[in-house]
């Protein structure tokens, strides 16, 4: 344990440590930077519907999260990208993994999902709003269908990498099916489907908000394009901010799993 | 069937050869010895044929008869192994010696039933098994531990499988982990072990399979020579402790007549049984033996048999 320790620290001997005050730069940064944004809509004169000062926005934050507008449109967005996610993630794993064990079943879907890939989700965003309605179910889908590939993508490469010498060994013990799924190949292939989830987790956040923008009553999304359509720039400033911290949040979340999940890996 | 009597640890140097088989022979001869060049070999003690006393009235506890498997890759054909005939008798200790590529690791694959083979039967107690897998402690040339797994959640692997409960299986294995000097390391992951360490903890979970018969795949092969040593004569305590039945996979000369009762030699692609060979040096083992004048000569035989210049 600390000869391996000791081995990390020593990973790059050529590059000093950084002095402590650097772990502020980040901030520095962004408080020079919103200075730099308040003189410029104060000394110019740029209208607030083009662009708002931070102040504005600031105050405008302040509003909405009293109202409790902001959450209510937020808790909507969220519960289509978790649902999404969910959906796309179950849908994906499944037929990824059907995909990597049998061949006659990749030959008669291969062509299939490759060319679902070229449609852009952009264009049948609306199409599935006429469809399934403009409540959460549409977003849903919406969401789902984006996260699918990449997840599917990384499911047949993961249980597709399980070493066949592994398969031999718990051949050789007897294993079950199932017990070389649980304790072979899901653990085997973890690591190459969580880093599809990264990937599926923020665009999930995507796919709900094309799927508000086509036409919806509630979430970040739609309280987005409504602030657009009443030249509210400030609202649709705080509409994109609360969806960066979900992306954020979401994606923080997966790397703590990961994290977790992969301790062996450190 | 011509039969070759030889004399005990003289496999090589046949005291009788008769082409007729006494009729009490014929009843074992189904069930030991082995096939070389078309004769039956069968080990007596020299003189007398008490066969009970050398051990070959009991069933063996493996036998291939006349085993070939052929592979087809690429358009390639690879005959692996051609008529391999090999009996283990119950508590032997059987060394397998080849060039790169004879099949040895073919051999335990067919054995445990990884793979069938093209013709030729398998027998385990003397009875063909379809189903061979779980019936072996079987060790593959790589130690294949899982990397997401601690040490100890990788020795329970085959407790595991057969169904005892986790926290059973540990308590179980954690008993034995001083005995594979891997007790400060139960909660490693095998990522941070030596190479030694690594092969300890394989084996610990082959003998944890808790079979009778085992199949060490070149256990020390990726070892250094003092490695490789300390951990031969540990092995051999451990066998000498619980008699299991070992078939033993090496490249090296001098551990196959270190560690065996025998040394089946392979020839080169396609393998076959060139030469069987009863090592002439008393148990239990020692070092020192390396230095007795059989020692020396019986290398020279196997390194002879294996086509090299002595
Ligand atoms: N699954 C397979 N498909 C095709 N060819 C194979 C397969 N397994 C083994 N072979 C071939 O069979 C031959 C024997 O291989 P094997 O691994 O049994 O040799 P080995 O004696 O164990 O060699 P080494 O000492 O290097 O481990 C080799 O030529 C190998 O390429
Ligand atoms: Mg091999």
């Amino acid at each position: 344990m600390d000869i391996s320790l000791a081995h990390k620290q020593q990973k790059h001997p050529l590059m000093p440590a950084a002095p402590r005050w650097q772990v502020w730069l980040p901030i520095l940064m962004l408080v020079a930077f919103l200075i730099g944004w308040e003189a410029l809509v104060r000394l110019s004169n740029i209208p607030a519907f083009i662009l708002p000062s931070p102040g504005a926005v600031g105050a405008k934050l302040a509003n909405v999260v009293l109202n409790g507008t902001l959450l209510h449109h937020s808790i909507v967005t969220l519960a289509e990208v978790v649902g999404g996610l969910a959906l796309g993630l179950t849908v994906a794993t499944v037929l990824g993994y059907l995909l990597a064990k049998s061949v006659t079943v990749e030959r008669a879907l291969a062509p299939y999902l490759v060319a679902s890939q070229a449609i852009p989700i952009v264009a049948i965003a609306p199409l599935l709003v006429i469809w399934f309605g403009s409540g959460m179910f549409s977003k849903v889908l919406i969401s789902a269908l984006i996260v699918f590939f990449p997840i599917l993508i990384n499911t047949i490469a993961g249980i597709r990498g399980v070493p066949a010498d592994l398969h031999d060994l718990m051949r050789s013990l007897r294993a079950t099916r199932w017990q070389i799924f649980s304790k072979l190949e899901v653990p085997a292939s973890l690591p190459v489907l969580l880093a599809g989830l990264k990937i599926g987790a923020t665009l999930s956040v995507i796919g709900a908000v094309v799927g508000e923008f086509a036409g919806a009553n509630a979430g970040l999304g739609s309280m987005i394009s409504l602030a657009d359509g009443q030249y509210d720039t400030a609202r649709m400033f705080v509409g994109v901010l609360a969806l960066v911290t979900m992306a954020l949040a979401l994606y923080g979340t997966v790397t703590w799993i990961e994290r977790r999940a992969l301790r062996w890996q450190k | 069937m011509p039969i070759r009597l030889c004399g005990k640890n003289k496999t090589t140097t046949p005291k009788r050869e008769t082409t007729e088989c006494p009729d009490n022979l014929c009843v074992y001869m189904a069930q030991a010895g082995y096939l070389l060049d078309g004769l039956f070999y069968v080990t007596i003690s020299a003189g007398d044929i008490n066969l009970e006393s050398i051990g070959i009235m009991s069933t063996p506890k493996l036998e291939l008869r006349n085993v070939s498997k052929t592979f087809h890759a690429n358009g390639m054909v690879v005959r692996a192994l051609e008529n391999i005939s090999l009996a283990v008798t119950p508590g032997e200790f059987l060394t397998v010696i080849g060039p790169s590529g004879s099949g040895k690791s073919t051999l335990f694959n067919l054995i445990t039933g990884l793979l069938e083979p093209d013709s030729g039967e398998i027998l385990l107690d003397g009875v063909v098994d379809v189903v061979r897998a779980g019936h072996f402690g079987y060790m593959p040339q790589r130690d294949l531990l899982l990397p997401w797994r601690s040490v100890l959640d990788n020795v329970i692997i085959p407790l595991e499988l057969r169904g005892i409960p986790r926290t059973d299986a540990r308590t179980r294995a954690r008993q034995m982990l001083p005995m594979f000097g891997l007790e400060d390391f139960a909660d490693s992951y095998p990522a941070s072990l030596s190479g030694g360490m690594r092969q300890r903890a394989a084996l610990l979970r082959t003998i944890l399979t808790e079979r009778d018969t085992l199949l060490l795949d070149e256990p020390f092969g990726a070892l250094d020579a003092l490695t490789r040593r300390e951990l031969q004569d540990w092995l051999l305590g451990l066998w000498e402790q619980f008699r299991q039945t070992v078939v033993f996979i090496t490249h090296d000369v001098e551990e196959a007549l270190y560690l065996g009762d025998r040394v089946a030699v392979l020839s080169p692609r396609p393998g076959r049984v060139a030469n069987m060979l009863a090592v002439d040096l008393p148990r239990p083992r020692r070092r020192g033996m390396i230095a007795l004048p059989q020692f020396g000569r019986q290398m020279s035989e196997l390194l002879e048999s294996l086509g090299v210049e002595v």
